[in-house]
């Protein structure tokens, strides 16, 4: 080391290391008294947690720590307190008929707490999370309900789902009368003319329309196209559709038919989980 | 150890071994390209042959430019290799660019989905880790290459060592951000974070990197210096480190030699916290040790002071090289990891805080005596914010591995708000510093084209900085409260629907903050343009800067 030329630094009066690398130069300074402080008290903090918690690794088993504490005991505690705390009215929500739910205060609030919760993780991400729906999703806050709007009826819906993968599924079938030639597109023209009169006064329909939807249509949705909840048989008379309201796209849904799906949540979500939502839903406006 | 000081020249010998090496390279591609049944893969076993044919041609080129070229040496008789680092410079701002426009892209998709236009190249999930690997791996790497052998150079008083070798880490890691990229866009990805390329292209980067590596040793080796300076610790723990973490990391079991799809060796939480032992790791010896080193060189140089203290600098050293590798699990709190290892990934981060700090004291207390060249160097100045900002996400970053905060910050914002404090901060302001430093000094220019326009570059970036950070806390404290919230009866108050909603608008936020960044780096690009052109602005120089770029330019 009898090459290192040391100095004294003029601006802090400190000495140099005596090192020198492309004109780069080091001070002798001591660390600073409190990082080394900092750092020893860091260090400090981190065996003490280390004692309480589950910290280094054996040969073949761990460290406990002091406590002896997991996550996922804890987790267990915490679950187990809210389950605990649940149970009685949960066990009520289970067994109790829906009606009885909505009718008791303190069920009905719980309830319709708990669908609120679950709608906004399970049902938001189709129906909104105002259930106003969009384009191919039901609104559920009218009364305009394709396969009933009671309790029940909701409660169905939800544990089976619509053209679902469950055994009970509701399922319906819209024809596609050009695709399957059941109607030919002059016919189809003529019979979407009359469905569009049902709603709107301004069309006038002809007598063959009239005669093609009582043949062909009428069976699912009603004579007077007020559609049937046994079938889920949309009512075409108000101003309400699921999918579209102009011609052409209605032309497109007669000639090739169109449906959509709604999953079953039976064996996914627990029993009174679905009753909850079904009283939350039913509660949206529409209920009846 | 005296190397004497010879002009360089490319031997005969290694000219026809590289060349055989490369003939065989595109001999196995061209195998690939017959035998593959992914289009993506053959289309990569085409670059390969292109690239390889094309470094042929480039390694006879070199060995005229080198051989019949008189070479002049620097005052102190050393022939120091600058073109490599020029080229450098300009991938660095090359890529910098590429990866700042994708991350704002990936920004404006965040705030308005509709902007993936709905194809499957530009969806968020194949366009994010172009952006991470093109900043940190493209942008990042190629200064840290760069400056690595500037400073080595420099800071050894030797010349880089081999002639082809140091090309060959270039090219080839180049040829592996291509590689990388390309693949992302086709659908190619191990889906491992920070991790993505396959495994020939794993393959091909650990031929570069240990190219590399021996490169970077062979000058150390040459040094005139009795002592191997405290930069080149920090370039040499983070080239070593890169290449275990790697290795490990993507240890995997190709489907067959013809297909790029391979199986991980780690299964289930095995290979979760190997994957954060890699990427944590990363983070702390590509983006804190290898951006460390460029302070240590390029703060002292630029503030003409010393280095605050050398005990300072050993200490922080050695404890930030032993407890980072230990910090990993902190990214896996709360999961199927097992509770031992959470608790020493948690306590050994906040053992970590100090030997971070170490860097910013150092770093800082280096101008005492010089802060006053703050007012008059722009350049300066973004080094020293870096280095503050620096010292702030190395306090965020223990504070978040902590369980009690992590149970609140993980899976929000908050994380992104605070890799983006480290990486737009401290990452791309110190690189800016160094880039800013190298250019005048490489091209031989009295001073940058303008000092004005780094100084609007320094407003207009840091103001985007911190509306990125600040939105991001909002944001992902906002997140966090959000998810947690139940209400009296014990239900969730807030649907996860309802989160996204509500953080639109500090995504929009968060997206000109990072066009601000990028307009910050546009005219920083322009500027070192100019300078390179060998043009100026015509603006009075203080004479500080000019002294000490005088005295660079000249090689020294």
């Amino acid at each position: 080391m009898s090459d290192l030329k040391k100095e004294i630094d003029d601006v802090s009066g400190v000495d140099t290391t005596g090192h020198e690398w492309d004109g780069i130069k080091e001070l002798n300074t001591p660390m600073p008294r409190w990082w080394v402080y900092t750092f020893i008290v860091c260090c400090i903090w981190a065996f003490v947690y280390q004692f309480f918690y589950p910290s280094w690794p054996l040969i073949s088993d761990y460290y406990k720590g002091y406590f002896a504490e997991t996550n996922r005991d804890r987790l267990n505690d915490e679950l187990g307190n809210v389950a605990q705390q649940r149970s009685v009215t949960l066990d009520k929500i289970r067994t109790m008929d829906l009606e009885d739910i909505r009718r008791d205060n303190a069920l009905n609030t719980f309830a319709l707490a708990g669908g609120k919760a679950a709608f906004g993780d399970n049902c938001a991400p189709c129906h909104g999370t105002g259930a106003a729906g969009f384009t191919g999703y039901p609104n559920l806050n009218d009364d305009d309900w394709l396969w009933g709007g009671t309790l029940e009826d909701i409660y169905t819906t939800i544990s089976y789902g619509i053209r679902s993968t469950h055994e009970e599924t509701r399922v319906n079938d819209m024809p596609a009368f050009l695709k399957d030639e059941l109607l030919t597109k002059a016919e189809i023209e003529d019979v979407v003319t009359y469905a569009q009169s049902l709603s709107d006064r301004s069309i006038k329909a002809t007598e063959s329309g009239r005669v093609l939807f009582a043949d062909n249509c009428a069976l699912c949705h009603g004579e007077d196209g007020k559609g049937l909840r046994e079938f889920g048989a949309p009512n075409l008379t108000d101003a309400i559709t699921l999918y579209v309201t102009d011609r052409d796209s209605m032309i497109d849904i007669v000639s090739n038919s169109r449906k959509g799906v709604m999953p079953t949540w039976s064996g996914r979500l627990d029993e009174a989980t679905i009753k909850s939502l079904a009283i939350y839903i039913h509660s949206l406006g529409g209920g009846e | 150890m005296t190397y004497q000081n010879n002009p360089p020249v490319v031997s005969r010998l290694s000219q026809s071994l590289t060349t055989i090496c490369l003939a065989v390279g595109i001999i196995l591609a061209l195998i690939i390209a017959g035998k593959t049944t992914s289009a993506a893969m053959q289309f990569h076993a085409l670059i390969l042959i292109v690239t390889f044919f094309a470094g042929i041609v480039a390694l006879f080129n070199l060995g005229g430019r080198i051989n019949e070229v008189e070479h002049k040496p620097s005052p102190s008789g050393v022939y120091y290799n600058n073109t490599i680092v020029k080229y450098g410079v300009i991938a660095s701002c090359f890529w910098g660019i590429a990866g700042f426009l994708v991350g704002d892209i990936l920004a404006w998709e965040l705030a308005f989905p509709v902007l993936n236009m709905d194809m499957p190249w530009t969806n968020f999930g194949r366009l994010r880790p172009l952006h991470t690997s093109a900043v940190i791996f493209a942008f990042g790497g190629n200064v840290l290459i760069a400056t690595s052998f500037y400073v080595v150079q420099r800071t050894c008083k030797a010349r880089l060592a081999g002639e082809i070798a140091p090309w060959f880490v270039f090219w080839g890691y180049q040829l592996f951000i291509v590689l990388a990229a390309t693949g992302y866009l086709l659908g190619i990805t191990q889906s491992k974070e920070y991790a993505e390329p396959e495994w020939y292209v794993d393959l091909w980067l650990t031929i570069v990197w240990v190219v590399y590596l021996l490169v970077f040793l062979g000058t150390i080796w040459r040094r005139k210096e009795p002592h191997i300076y405290v930069a080149n610790w920090f370039y040499l723990a983070f080239i070593v480190t890169i290449a275990m973490l790697h290795l490990v990391n993507n240890a995997s079991l190709p489907i067959s030699f013809v297909e790029p799809k391979s199986y991980t060796l780690f299964a289930g939480v095995q290979d979760a916290l190997t994957q954060w032992w890699y990427g944590h790791n990363a983070v702390g010896f590509f983006l804190t040790a290898g951006f460390l080193a460029i302070m240590y060189y390029f703060v002292p140089k630029r503030a003409e002071r010393p280095i605050y203290s050398y005990r300072l600098s050993i200490v922080h050293f050695w404890s930030l090289i032993f407890l980072y590798i230990w910090a990993g699990p902190h990214h896996l709190h709360y999961t199927a990891l097992p509770d031992w290892a959470q608790t020493l990934g948690m306590t050994f981060s906040v053992m970590l805080w100090m030997p971070s700090w170490g860097g910013m004291i150092n770093g800082l207390m280096t101008l005492s005596g010089a802060w006053d060249k703050l007012r008059t160097d722009p350049v300066l100045k973004m080094l020293v914010v870096s280095v503050a900002f620096y010292g702030m996400s190395t306090f965020e970053g223990p504070l978040m591995s902590i369980k009690a905060v992590n149970g609140l910050s993980h899976y929000t914002d908050w994380t992104i708000g605070h890799v983006h404090s480290g990486a737009l901060g401290w990452v791309a302001y110190v690189s800016f510093g160094a880039l800013y430093c190298l250019t005048p000094w490489l091209w031989g220019r009295k001073g940058l084209y303008s000092l004005k326009l780094v100084n609007i570059h320094f407003w207009v970036s840091t103001v985007g900085i911190l509306l990125y950070i600040c939105a991001m806390w909002v944001s992902g404290i906002m997140q966090g409260l959000m998810w947690r919230a139940y209400t009296d009866l014990g239900f969730l108050e807030y649907s996860f629907v309802e989160t996204v909603a509500a953080m639109q608008p500090y995504y929009i936020i968060r997206a000109i903050g990072g066009l601000l960044f990028i307009v910050g780096s546009l005219v920083m690009v322009y500027n070192l343009w100019r300078t390179i052109l060998g043009h100026t602005a015509g603006e009075e120089s203080p004479e500080n800067i000019s002294k000490a770029i005088a005295a660079q330019a000249l090689g020294e």
